[in-house]
């Protein structure tokens, strides 16, 4: 039997019982659909973090520090002192000091924002140039002005059509002047780049009440130096800590290694689960098969009358198993397609479908139909030939 | 050609034991036109399954074509179903979901003869059937002659040495009985074994050899030839044994 003819009596069964067919692959639609959701929305997520990372550069170094106890601790000046000291290896850097569930109020409109604590180097380090009016100074960095540099997401969401710089909000209810806007970075997307609020870092530690940074970035000179500027820092934390569990060192390309891994353990876990209902949908597929060797047994003895080997109604049943299953796993891919760019329209995410993953999905489904088509198919072959024909 | 040495088809075992065929020993030449006669449960189908390498026998030596069939593995067993044998059945044994032109095909698809060559055999054997008009219509589009020819079709297709056809008139009505009848003789003509399997005298006295079977035993075998006037005393003679065959039955087919 060639596999021209098998594959064509396999269609034709398929589209004999069209609701069979279509509950048989069922579990296989859904099954690879899911996994298609899944790569493509966490892929989506995946881009966004490492576009935003990457935007920032690939030279940075980022210091977070849990502290021990009051008594030690590392201030900003000692910081600084490092930069200026290793002039070969440090650019530049900043503290990073986050305010909590910050709300933005303009006039009437309000919005939550991410908004950060920065010196006047860091719009070089993270690459954050301004389009519009100026970046922050030593003078306000020093004076504790209230002053603001707003991305592009804010500025459209809250002054359409106004120019914002010399306009003036409320984060969490102080009034801040609007000195500068950010170049836009992504689209002026919710939740991007551009949905960010930059202030003094002076300001941003009287505004959480906090009397130390806990958090710093460094750019190093060089993206070679890096590994030799991470022990720089860390040489000196430790020597004020001594112990290295009060604080982390990393640099983004390390971040970005530890993203891609959780988001690759994410991936693979929540795959697992939808990979559940091909098995779900493999059983489906054997329990068909199974029904229909039987009702074919006839067919089966009239063609082994006909000279048909073992291996000829094996090959038969498995190529119907995996047509089944392939095509219910080709339905799948464009379902589970359409569903995620559903999805990413109306949650507003981005979506970002791997082709690596829809070639696995389809590969899986092809041999879920084989691997559960095999029991039944071995059952078909072994009929024996006189008792297949006496069947009715 | 064909030769049953001493065959046993015991079905069952002890007090229940039941022998389909108890002691046949046959042999058929090439090129002859036999008939296989008897009633139901005398054993014919049986002795037309093993001769058909459908099934194998409980004791004795069957060789066909030379080969002993104990020996073959189910596969072998296939292959010779498939060179050597062609079956015509009672019921036409037709695959409904296919159309006749990839019925009357399998038997080559099986033989893995190229496509291209298919095509023209399979629209040879048709055409000769008088079918080659609607390769592409559906068993289930024809009626019960055109079946029977398109599953004589597909028994010669692969140009076996040996057709069996068992009762192959069995569902027809006696003018296309014949037709199927002067077919079978036709191919025998042309150099084929032909086995034919019937309860029906007067459809056997058209074989140039009658074999009958009575309880699994060979109770008469005996040749003509076609021109024999002989024959007509056993056509004759064979009347009476239809109506027993008839009230014996209750007139049922298989």
């Amino acid at each position: 039997m060639n596999f021209k003819q098998s594959f064509r009596m396999a269609i034709r069964s398929l589209l004999a019982s069209k609701m069979r067919s279509f509950l048989t692959m069922l579990g296989i639609v859904i099954g690879v659909g899911a996994v298609i959701i899944i790569v493509s929305i966490v892929g989506g997520v995946t881009k966004d973090i490492t576009d935003q990372f990457e935007s920032m550069g690939t030279n940075l170094i980022s210091v977070n520090i849990m502290g021990r106890n009051t008594a030690r601790s590392v201030s900003v000046e000692e910081m600084e002192a490092l930069v200026i000291e290793n002039p070969d290896l440090f650019a530049s850097y900043s503290p990073n000091v986050n305010v909590n569930s910050s709300t933005i109020k303009y006039g009437n409109d309000s919005l939550s924002s991410s908004c950060i604590g920065v010196n006047e180097y860091y719009g070089d380090i993270a690459n954050y140039p301004v389009q519009d009016g100026r970046f922050l100074s030593y003078m306000d960095v020093e004076g504790r002005k209230k002053v603001c540099v707003i991305g592009t997401y804010i500025a459209s969401e809250l002054f359409d059509g106004i120019d914002p710089v010399g306009e003036q909000l409320k984060i969490n209810n102080e009034v801040f002047t609007i000195i500068g806007v950010l170049e836009e970075k992504q689209d002026s997307e919710e939740g991007g780049s551009d949905d960010t609020l930059i202030i003094p870092y002076t300001t941003a530690m009287r505004l959480s009440s906090t009397g130390t940074v806990s958090a710093y970035v460094f750019s190093a000179a060089n993206t070679d130096n890096i590994d030799a500027a991470i022990s720089i820092i860390t040489d000196k934390l430790y020597s004020v800590f001594e112990s290295s569990d009060y604080y982390m060192v990393f640099s983004q390309d390390q971040m970005l290694e530890q993203l891609d891994e959780i988001m690759g353990t994410m991936t693979l876990a929540l795959s697992g689960i939808a990979g559940v209902s091909l098995l779900v949908g493999g059983i489906g597929i054997m329990n068909i098969m199974l029904v229909s060797v039987t009702e074919r047994t006839k067919e089966i003895g009239i063609r082994k009358s006909l000279g048909a080997r073992r291996r000829d109604i094996l090959s038969q049943f498995l190529i119907e198993a995996g047509t089944s299953s392939s095509i219910g796993g080709i339905i799948g891919i464009i379902f589970g397609m359409v569903a995620a760019y559903a999805v990413g329209m109306i949650f507003d995410m981005t979506i970002a479908p791997s082709v690596f993953s829809i070639i696995i999905a389809f590969s899986v489904s092809v041999a879920v139909g084989i691997v559960f088509g095999y029991f039944p198919a071995k059952k078909a072959a072994k009929l024996r030939p006189i008792e297949a024909l006496r069947y009715e | 050609m064909i030769n049953l040495i001493d065959v046993y088809k015991i079905y069952g075992s002890g007090e229940s034991e039941v022998r389909a065929l108890d002691g046949i020993s046959l042999e058929i030449e090439k090129g002859e036109f036999a008939a296989i006669v008897g009633q139901s449960g005398s054993g014919k189908s049986t002795c037309m399954n093993i001769i058909g390498c459908l099934d194998v026998p409980t004791r004795g030596t069957y060789i066909i074509d030379g080969n002993d069939v104990e020996g073959l593995s189910e596969d072998q067993l296939a292959t010779l179903r498939n060179r050597t044998l062609g079956f015509i059945f009672q019921q036409y044994n037709l695959i409904q979901k296919i159309d006749i032109f990839e019925n009357v095909e399998l038997p080559l698809v099986y033989a893995g003869i190229p496509s291209y060559q298919r095509d023209e055999m399979v629209k040879e054997a048709l055409t000769r059937m008088g079918l080659g008009d609607r390769i592409h219509h559906y068993p289930n589009q024809l009626s019960g002659g055109q079946q029977q020819r398109v599953s004589i079709a597909r028994a010669l297709v692969g140009k076996p040495q040996i057709i069996l056809a068992d009762e192959p008139t069995g569902a027809l009505d006696t003018k296309t009985g014949l037709e199927i009848i002067s077919f079978l003789r036709e191919l025998n003509k042309e150099g084929h074994t032909v086995i034919l399997i019937t309860h029906d005298n007067s459809i056997a006295a058209s074989a140039d050899r009658i074999i009958r079977l009575l309880d699994g035993k060979i109770i008469y075998d005996s040749k003509f030839d076609a021109e024999d006037k002989s024959k007509d005393f056993i056509k004759s003679e064979n009347k009476n044994d239809n109506v027993e065959n008839a009230s014996s039955e209750g007139g049922a087919m298989h």
